[in-house]
């Protein structure tokens, strides 16, 4: 490849006019719209594969620089391929090429106007992903932004004859516009007035910005990334807007879009501000810690499966900030090998997100095709009706869980480790708070299996609670090819972890200077530190546990016999079950419910004893949306109102009020 | 030396297993005695739960028809996990070949997975009762877990690693020296170990009463030999808590592989007495703690196991504190 001249940045270029042209070709063959779908999307994800590759191939590289000759004049576009970029690039194809062969099947319903548009909207989101990701300055990585952020909040509301989703939609571009704009200021202040053109990343790099500025910059940075993110308590369009999407779309944006701001925290703080201030480390870790909290716990009291999805990628992207202000922490006080292990962690937790969640949504979006039912409360016996589904949503289940062997647990045991490793700090306010962090840490992990046996549990299992599931049917061949994907990778990364930890050290090297290698190990054993300290090996987990499962169903069998008989469920005797007397999921989450009350408020309505006809009712909401959101939207009512008294529609009375203004400035001058 | 330590440590290795499988009924059997002697029973003898196994595995399997491939695969899984359990943590010796393939977090794990699958599985069906256990069994395990977690790290914090062979050499030859974090630690221990085994006073093994059983809700719908198995690995569960226990607070007399070679005529046995002084005293304590103490309402376990969980902080931060 070298000797023809091609690096792994022209690839990357090319993948992204690909995906451009793939979407310009969609619109075009709207009126074929199995064209579209047959292959336009499966040539999409092809793309997205090579994408995946190049990452891979240019997480070893020296990184290629290019100037684009387009934008403003005297502000050409820079991009830059370092491997922090490559492994988001990685992410973005490894998981997006599951989405996009998931959406051949998924889409294949739909009219053929939305479906163009849709098609363009879809490819354009990617390509737009992929440039933020290659952005060497902040012009280039604002236009990029703002693209991610309008195709998707097109994308969001592809159904917007809906009103609801009209206002999901609303709220998300709301959101990500507050964001943005911060995004922006935090380039302006990092600038600090050198003078046009240099707003490129290297310039920034060299600015060395005093310490007050450079935490504004970082404050600014966190804000408007974590808008992006979903961090509290920016979250509230998270819950409103993925469940509104077409599942294809939640994937994309929960699995890859969030992860974007992940990258933008990171190459803010680490590489153009160098992570200079302890406490910047201890904010993103208590705020990433209440963001996992709050996300996991709100998750387990949802009815609405999206919604529950959505409310776990909150409890997700705190446990990534958690990892960020960790390794801050670690790298302020020149502990770069803890450092490069709390990275690691997060950006394998990173990934693994990308896959799991990718992987749930997509589900999701099967089994919306079957039953047209969001509520898990009329689900129920569907792993009868869709068994490929469910056995795939398992891994996904299970990953997302944090069980070994599955890639959930691998992060989340280089998270523990790294907090284990922490004493020894010189500052001993943070040697106090970190077990307390660990804590919560643990206690977010239980409770998402809690939520994750909710989820699997009410759609999958137990009897079918409504009539018309009876018809529900399994995921046509490309959904299949797309979950299939997806829990490959989980399984993989799950079961070789020590292979991706050593692509990973190319990272880290570049971000806190030092990688965590794996020397002591081998390739069986993951080993951060050094074998005595703690060593994990999935693929001896895995055969131990399948070796004595296997063992022990031949031994009872050859032993005793195989004999099973089928007969009605006994439930201690019980003979009229009924599918309404199993756990709904409300029912299921109420124990959480009880014991976090003061975190939710809670509207319920219960029948008495004696109602003939009995109904209830309950919604546990969001505090944040009553305490935050509604004062400053009616703060902002009464401000726009105020400011409408200036405003009668007649053009003497403006004219008077420009010469006003005038009279005014005169004065002055 | 090194070869003779390897040959030694996988042979160590398979022994301890089968003796873990074979004596973790006997184990339950002997709760089940104490706590019939405590409450002025004469008991069904100390082989109880092996003439129950037997029973079962002669049975013909009943399930029901809807059950699905989940439901049938949950006790191999269950067993499977209770089993690597049992492999690597340190019971009558320390240097075993598998240890280094889960630690401490990864043990947590296993029992997470297999909780996982029992939770499933007990939905399966679709019976009010099954629904109900499972809620139940993930509601005390979202804190005894964490709580679990706490403890383990208050340990490895003390022996710098987190290898359990690691933690009982480290904690084995600080003879004497009492740890104020681990008191703490070992406080919640006990409780998690009342909430994870199923035990009075956060649920009852012995009930069958609807609106108290957690663990026997869950496995209602099985039968003959997916019961078996279930009752096994739940022994096997309780074994691997109480020598957990041990490993982290009694480690004395484990023996190591090293210190073995050409004494292992003297380790062994010296091993095998003190593990089986142990088990009999510590299953005792257990059947003493069941009879003192009442089964409490659902809603108050919550409130129990938290206390588990802030001791388990509690022990962590007195660790950081004091640097012990």
């Amino acid at each position: 490849m070298e000797a023809i001249g091609i690096l792994p940045l022209d690839v990357v270029c090319g993948v992204i006019l690909l995906w451009l042209a793939l979407g310009l070709l969609g619109l075009v063959l709207r009126r074929t719209p199995h064209l579209v779908t047959g292959i336009i999307f499966p040539l999409g994800a092809l793309v997205a594969l090579a994408l995946a590759g190049t990452g891979l191939w240019a997480l070893g590289e020296t990184p290629g620089v290019a100037v684009l000759p387009l934008g403003l004049p005297d502000l050409p576009l820079h991009l830059r391929l370092d491997p922090l970029a490559a492994f988001f690039l990685i992410l973005l194809g490894g998981a997006s090429f599951g989405v996009s062969l998931f959406s051949a099947g998924y889409f294949r319903a739909m009219a053929g106007n939305t479906l163009g548009l849709l098609c363009l909207e879809y490819h354009l989101f990617l390509a737009s992903m992929a440039l933020v990701l290659l952005a060497d300055d902040a012009y280039m990585f604002m236009v990029a932004w703002e693209t991610m952020a309008l195709s998707s909040y097109f994308l969001v509301t592809t159904e917007h004859h809906v009103p609801d989703i009209r206002k999901a939609g609303y709220l998300y571009l709301l959101v990500a516009h507050v964001g943005a704009i911060a995004i922006l200021l935090s380039f302006g202040v990092m600038q600090g007035g050198h003078g046009i053109g240099a707003y490129t990343f290297a310039a920034l790099r060299e600015a060395h910005l005093p310490v007050f500025w450079s935490s504004v910059a970082f404050l600014l940075a966190l804000f408007g990334f974590g808008a992006k993110a979903g961090l509290l308590p920016l979250h509230v369009w998270l819950p409103e807007a993925h469940p509104a999407a077409p599942s294809p779309v939640s994937a994309l944006m929960s699995g890859i879009m969030l992860k974007t701001a992940i990258y933008g925290i990171l190459r803010v703080t680490f590489d153009l501000l160098g992570a200079q201030q302890w406490w910047w480390g201890v904010l993103a870790l208590a705020l990433g810690l209440m963001t996992a909290i709050f996300g996991v716990m709100f998750a387990a009291v949802q009815g609405d499966m999206k919604r529950l999805l959505a409310y776990s990628s909150i409890e997700n992207i705190g446990l990534l900030l958690v990892g960020i202000g960790l390794a801050i922490i670690f790298h302020v006080y020149s502990k770069d090998a803890l450092a490069a292990l709390s990275l690691t962690a997060t950006l394998y937790h990173s990934l693994n997100h990308a896959f799991f969640k990718s992987l749930l949504f997509i589900g999701t979006g099967s089994i919306l095709h079957a039953t047209g039912e969001r509520n898990m409360g009329r689900m129920g016996g569907l792993i009868h009706h869709m068994p490929w589904a469910a056995a795939l949503m398992l891994v996904g289940v299970l990953s997302i869980a944090g069980l070994p062997p599955f890639n959930g647990f691998v992060s989340e045991w280089l998270l523990l480790q790294a907090f284990l490793l922490s004493p020894g700090l010189p500052n001993s306010y943070i040697n106090m708070l970190i077990p307390v962090a660990a804590a919560v840490i643990a206690l977010a992990a239980a409770l998402a299996a809690y939520v994750m046996v909710k989820f699997y549990g009410i759609i999958f299992l137990g009897q079918p609670r409504e009539k018309a599931l009876e018809h529900a049917h399994d995921a046509g061949i490309w959904e299949r090819i797309g979950l299939g994907w997806l829990a490959l990778g989980c399984v993989v990364l799950g079961l070789a972890p020590v292979f991706v930890i050593q692509r990973l050290d190319l990272v880290t090297q570049m971000l806190v200077g030092q990688g965590l290698g794996n020397a002591a190990g081998g390739w069986l054993f993951l080993t951060p530190v050094d074998t005595e300290r703690a060593s994990y090996s999935p693929v001896f987990f895995l055969l131990a546990v399948l070796g004595v499962m296997l063992m022990t169903a031949l031994t009872v069998h050859r032993f005793y016999h195989g004999r099973l008989r089928r007969g009605p469920a006994w439930d201690c005797g019980f003979p009229a079950q009924t599918a309404r007397m199993q756990d709904t999921a409300e029912g299921f989450g109420q124990p959480i419910r009880r014991i976090f009350e003061p975190f939710f408020k809670i509207e319920s309505e219960l029948p008495s004893a004696f109602d003939t006809h009995p109904r209830y009712y309950g919604r546990s909401e969001d505090r944040f949306w009553f305490a935050l959101y509604l004062p400053i939207k009616s703060i902002t009512e009464k401000l726009s109102s105020w400011a409408a008294l200036l405003q009668h529609g007649r053009i003497h009375l403006y004219l008077s009020y420009t010469f006003a203004t005038l009279v005014v400035l005169l004065i002055f001058v | 030396m090194m070869a003779m330590d390897q040959t030694l440590g996988i042979l160590f290795q398979f022994y301890q297993s089968l003796l873990v499988v074979l004596l973790a009924p006997l184990l339950t059997g002997w709760v089940s005695q104490c706590r019939a002697w405590l409450q002025n029973r004469t008991g069904p003898g100390l082989l109880q739960p092996y003439r129950t196994l037997r029973k079962l595995f002669h049975k013909d399997a009943v399930i029901a028809h809807n059950a699905s491939p989940l439901f049938r695969i949950t006790p191999y899984i269950l067993f499977g996990c209770m089993w690597l359990a049992a492999a690597i943590i340190p019971i009558i010796a320390v240097d075993l070949p598998f240890s280094p393939a889960a630690d401490v977090i990864a043990l947590v794990g296993v029992f997470a997975l297999a909780r996982v699958f029992i939770a499933l599985a007990a939905m399966d069906i679709g019976t009010a009762f099954g629904a109900l256990g499972a809620r139940r069994e993930m509601l005390v395990s979202f804190l005894a877990e964490p709580a679990l977690l706490m403890v383990l790290f208050t340990a490895s914090l003390i022996s710098q690693s987190t290898q359990l062979p690691r933690i009982v050499e480290a904690l084995a030859h600080h003879q004497f020296v009492l740890y104020p974090s681990l008191a703490f630690a070992a406080l919640a221990f006990v409780i998690v170990l009342l909430a994870e085994n199923a035990r009075i006073p956060v649920d009852n093994p012995g009930t069958h009463l609807e609106l108290t059983m957690i663990h026997e809700a869950m496995i209602l719908e099985y039968s003959a030999r997916h019961l078996a198995l279930i009752e096994w690995a739940s022994s096997l569960k309780l074994f691997a808590y109480i020598s957990l226990g041990i490993a982290l607070f009694f480690p004395h007399g484990i023996a190591e592989v090293g210190a073995m070679v050409g004494n292992w005529g003297g380790a062994l046995p010296l091993a095998i007495t003190a593990l089986l002084a142990k088990l009999v005293m510590a299953g005792a304590g257990l059947a003493l703690l069941e009879t003192l103490l009442a089964k409490m309402r659902i809603f108050r376990a919550p409130e129990f196991l938290g206390t588990a969980f802030l001791l388990a902080v509690l022990g962590l931060l007195i660790h950081f504190l004091l640097g012990a």
